[in-house]
């Protein structure tokens, strides 16, 4: 019997992330989610329109239609809301660095259907700082970023009301192995120097900047820990609470309210058993939807098998059934919140927010967010919690069923065939993208092109609101890669702190750690030089957990290892080969792109007389890949699966005794210091 | 001519073919013993082919101000200048592993397909402060090959006078607001760098205050052994303004050495390269039993030194001789 005689709660939309190797076949898809039901559509874009770059050029090389779709100009834009009622839908945006340039790419294709752009609904990323420190898809240095951030968030407020022009991200922190109170502290840090950065313009009246703060919404991630999570979701609704109203002077309570949307974590979907993924989605799930003061506004949850690649539309369609269950099978939206007056709930939240107003501090006392990321601090934070986590799973302290514990299992039917149930995306996309691109670019007026571009340029010089410059830009035809370009000519580029240099491992508390020591100790003396890697992250693929986590480890054992952080041309890394000298290199992709990008780096060691160099690759590659590799020279490949750091760099010792034809003996030697 | 059974040529050594200077390299840094012959010859060709154009430059400061961003803007400036440029940059050690992350590659973006750019991290080691042993040896290649080399160390402490004896210009660069270093510099190290870099002075209330900080520090008096004035320069590597400047000061010191006594700086240098390298091998004992580090260097001052390898051989066997003696000298007395 119900007590409480209260309205039911209206449940949150549910989304389904989704993004196909065109913008015809992603149309196709999206128009059929939304006859199933789905009220809200969620874009992902590729690698190359998500860092500015067109479909062919030489850093796109393999990461074309990828991860979603090319988004190259406003012809794109238009087949992708062919027969979809702009006007009608929400539509949620996954872009970061050009953010200008894709909801200029939307206004114009919703302008040319004769749409009223004051009318659209949507949210587009827009938050540049965990870029730098987690998701790898920045263009420019942190400041200019900042500007354009807010151009965007100026704008719609001026013109598109409705819209959410940012939307702050704590997801990918978590993703990058932050804590709870790092994710507090950070994302929060993150959302301060937004709003700093707002209110230092003057194309944002004063009265209108409370509005303002309504609009910033959120990302969260929610991990398996739920009850601990829980706690985090309530306690971001308080703090934020607080800083709009105590910092920022916003007096009416609806808009200081904390919005945010979820994808649960797919860091910890593993590829082993994968079935047992549906069980940590609804777990993970359960945290964000539970207290009614504290629910997400939208949900997108991850497929079962994402870890082995683009979930197909069956397996999104049961991510979404899950949701729709909970909210309309559950008595959950029945309720008003079920942990207000809980003692234990709430000392558990005083918990995590004392932490996280101290780290907040720390962060605010050096300069705010983009100084606390320009000097590394953050970043360092979050490499180190990351070691620690996996650390963690290495010695069992971290549980995780079917990798670590209860490894033993049953042969699944659903992962018989696995290799055909996964959705690969077709070399010939790539071809074909640049075909149409080609075509686009000869159809076009080029003095409308030029003088479009020309305005743009001026415009950003002048520090004015580039969105209209970048809607004429869309409107006359410039592409992805032009407008960046004229972008990155102006504001420069930027490479980020790798986080690796300053993480401290604590102590040596680990006889395998002593034991590779010894084994790199006696491998140094016979090679004459110490053991020297190279890790090297190719193509587009921002995700550099993995590598910064196998290069903090190596230092760990002893080696020397030479880390250049993301986003490096094949040709680039076999020249840092040559040049550094080194023994053995790694590559880490997890793009789906290794088949175009392993063969180049490997062509350019070879130009430069590097063939007895062993590499070792590690990222996403599915084993029926691995023969179609230069086998003498891949010596191994390791998935994310694998937890054992030190499993991997004994190994790698070995590997590179071989390739210089040095025997170890198996007795240890001693362990020297310094 | 070959210079060892690797086969590396020396004229494409000379020439900046990247393959043989980075074998060439390979073979500096290498420990066996089995090698040091074949290293001692090549640094012996090398000292003899050494550009007598090169400049050698030492850029260190704090971690963070900026160095590796400030290179990174250097090189399009002298390549437009047409000069080619090796690049050293130094990473400390892990004390408990040995192990060491060579990142500030990272920093400095160059065009691969450039072949007169060439750059080699490399970790300090065990040794103190901040400058490798290795980067010595390798630095002598890099005299016979390139225009302009930048040596890059992070530190504030030793390795700024352990800089000192390696490069001709030391730049030292701060950033705006860094009391910490400021103090430091008072603190005695003002003799040491030739040009002082306000790096990140894009942060102009910050920049202004330091800035007169600075310039009292300089001003206290602050001119070196060959009568150099302390420069200060302001730079901002974010927004890319003042590098120029920066340029223009360094070349200026390097005239300002060349027209002077370079010769005799490089041979003070190479002298405590000696001391270094011996000092590395037999440590402090063995300098103590040859009268402490003032006599060595007092008996190098007298030599003509183009081999240091060299050297160090004499005054290993020296060394050796002492023991022998005190041994003798030791047993002589206990039959009494």
């Amino acid at each position: 019997m119900r007590k409480m005689n209260q309205i039911k709660d209206k449940p949150w939309l549910m989304r389904t992330y989704s993004g196909y190797a065109s913008a015809q076949e992603s149309n196709k898809l999206y128009r059929e989610n939304m006859a199933k039901g789905q009220t809200g559509l969620s874009i992902a874009f590729d690698l190359p329109t998500q860092t500015g770059y067109d479909s062919d050029h030489i850093l796109a090389h393999g990461e074309v239609g990828k991860l979603g779709v090319p988004m190259r100009n406003i012809e794109d834009m238009e087949v992708l809301f062919d027969q979809i009622p702009m006007e009608k839908i929400n539509t949620s945006m996954t872009i970061n660095a050009p953010t200008a340039w894709v909801l200029a790419l939307y206004i114009a294709a919703a302008k040319k259907k004769g749409i009223a752009i004051s009318g659209l609904r949507g949210t587009v990323q827009n938050d540049i700082l965990k870029e730098y420190l987690s998701r790898g898809t920045y263009i420019f240095p942190p400041k200019p970023s900042m500007r354009l951030s807010a151009d965007v968030i100026s704008y719609t407020v001026n013109n598109i009301p409705k819209w959410n022009p940012i939307n702050i991200c704590s997801y990918h922190l978590q993703e990058s192995g932050a804590t709870p109170v790092q994710e507090l502290a950070y994302t929060l840090a993150n959302a301060m120097s937004v709003l700093d950065s707002i209110k230092a313009r003057d194309d944002v009246r004063p009265e209108d900047f409370p509005r303002v703060v309504g609009r910033i919404s959120f990302f969260l991630n929610a991990g398996i820990r739920f009850i601990e999570e829980i706690c985090k979701v309530r306690v971001f609704t308080k703090m934020w609470d607080h800083i709009c109203k105590d910092y920022y002077g916003v007096e009416d309570p609806k808009l200081r309210q904390f919005r945010y949307g979820v994808q649960v974590n797919s860091l910890g979907l593993t590829e082993r058993q994968p079935e047992n993924n549906i069980a940590r989605i609804i777990y993970e799930f359960i945290s964000v939807v539970l207290s009614k003061n504290a629910r997400a506004r939208s949900i997108q949850l991850p497929a079962w098998n994402e870890a082995f690649g683009l979930p197909r539309k069956w397996d999104q369609q049961w991510s979404l059934r899950l949701q729709q269950i909970m909210a309309f099978e559950t008595d959950l939206l029945e309720y008003d919140d079920i942990f207000e007056g809980s003692e234990v709930i709430s000392r558990k939240e005083k918990e995590l927010e004392e932490e996280a107003a101290a780290e907040l501090k720390i962060i605010m006392e050096m300069g705010g967010a983009i100084e606390a990321l320009e000097n590394g601090y953050m970043k360092r934070n979050l490499v180190q919690s990351n070691a620690k986590r996996l650390r963690e799973i290495e010695t069992q302290k971290r549980i995780v069923v079917g990798v670590n514990k209860f490894t033993e299992g049953e042969s699944s039917p659903l992962t018989e065939n696995i290799v055909q149930s996964f959705l690969s995306v077709d070399d010939a996309v790539e071809a074909e993208q640049i075909s149409s691109l080609e075509r686009f670019r000869k159809s076009r007026d080029k003095n409308k092109v030029a003088f479009a571009l020309d305005h743009l340029g001026e415009s950003v010089i002048a520090g004015e609101n580039i969105m209209d410059a970048s809607i004429k830009c869309a409107e006359a035809g410039v592409t992805t890669g032009e407008w960046a370009d004229t972008l990155r000519d102006v504001l420069g580029e930027y490479r980020a702190p790798t986080g690796i240099s300053g993480v401290l491992m604590g102590k040596l508390d680990n006889e395998d750690i002593a034991r590779l020591r010894a084994k790199i100790q006696q491998l140094n003396e016979k090679l004459g030089r110490n053991l020297k890697l190279l890790i090297g992250k190719p193509g587009l693929d921002g995700h550099s957990n993995g590598a910064e986590q196998i290069a903090v480890k190596a230092r760990e054992a002893g080696m020397e290892v030479v880390y250049e952080g993301i986003r490096l041309t094949p040709e680039k890394i076999a020249e840092s080969a040559l040049q550094e000298g080194v023994h053995v290199v790694g590559l880490s992709i997890l793009s789906g792109s290794h088949l175009s990008l392993v063969p180049e780096v490997i062509r350019g060691m070879k130009q430069r007389g590097l063939e007895g160099i062993p590499l070792v690759l590690g990222g996403i590659i599915p084993k029926q890949d691995i023969p179609k590799m230069d086998l003498s020279i891949i010596r191994r490949v390791y998935a994310p699966r694998d937890f054992d750091l030190n499993r991997i760099m004994n190994e790698i010792i070995d590997v590179v005794a071989r390739a210089n034809d040095i025997k170890l003996s198996e007795t240890e030697g001693n362990i020297r210091d310094g | 001519m070959t210079v060892d059974p690797f086969d590396i040529r020396l004229a494409d050594i000379l020439k900046g073919k990247k393959a043989a200077v980075a074998q060439a390299l390979n073979l500096l840094e290498d420990k066996k013993p089995s090698s040091l012959e074949r290293r001692v010859k090549l640094v012996e060709t090398l000292s003899l082919n050494a550009k007598p154009e090169r400049h050698v430059i030492g850029i260190t400061g704090p971690p963070g101000v900026g160095k590796s961003t400030l290179i990174s803007q250097l090189i399009p400036k002298y390549r437009a200048q047409k000069k080619s440029i090796g690049i050293i940059t130094v990473d400390p050690s892990s004390k408990m592993s040995g192990g060491a992350l060579l990142g500030d590659r990272t920093r400095i973006s160059y065009d691969p397909k450039d072949v007169d750019i060439f750059i080699r991290s490399m970790a300090a080691g065990r040794h103190l402060g901040g400058v490798a042993w290795k980067t010595r040896h390798c630095l002598t290649l890099f005299e016979s090959v390139y225009d302009r080399i930048i040596i890059e160390t992070v530190g504030v402490g030793q390795s700024e006078t352990e800089i000192a004896d390696v490069v001709d210009t030391v730049v030292f660069v701060v950033q705006p607001g860094s009391g910490d270093s400021l103090q430091f510099m008072k603190a005695g190290i003002m003799e040491v760098p030739h040009i002082l870099v306000m790096n990140k002075a894009d942060r102009k209330s910050l920049a202004e205050k330091s800035k007169n900080e600075l310039d009292a520090v300089a001003s206290i008096g602050s001119t070196d052994k060959e009568g150099w004035n302390l420069t200060l320069t302001l730079t901002s590597a974010l927004e890319g303004w003042g590098l120029d400047e920066l340029v223009a000061a360094i070349e200026m010191h390097g005239l300002y050495l060349k027209e002077r006594n370079i010769s005799e700086k490089r041979r003070q240098n190479r002298i405590k390269w000696v001391y270094m390298i011996f000092r590395e091998r037999f440590g402090s004992f063995a300098v103590d039993m040859l009268g402490g580090e003032k006599n060595i260097l007092r008996i190098l001052n007298q030599r003509d030194i183009i081999n240091p390898f060299e050297e160090v051989q004499t005054f290993e066997q020296m060394f050796w001789k002492a023991i022998s003696d005190s041994r003798l000298a030791a047993s002589s007395s206990s039959t009494f």
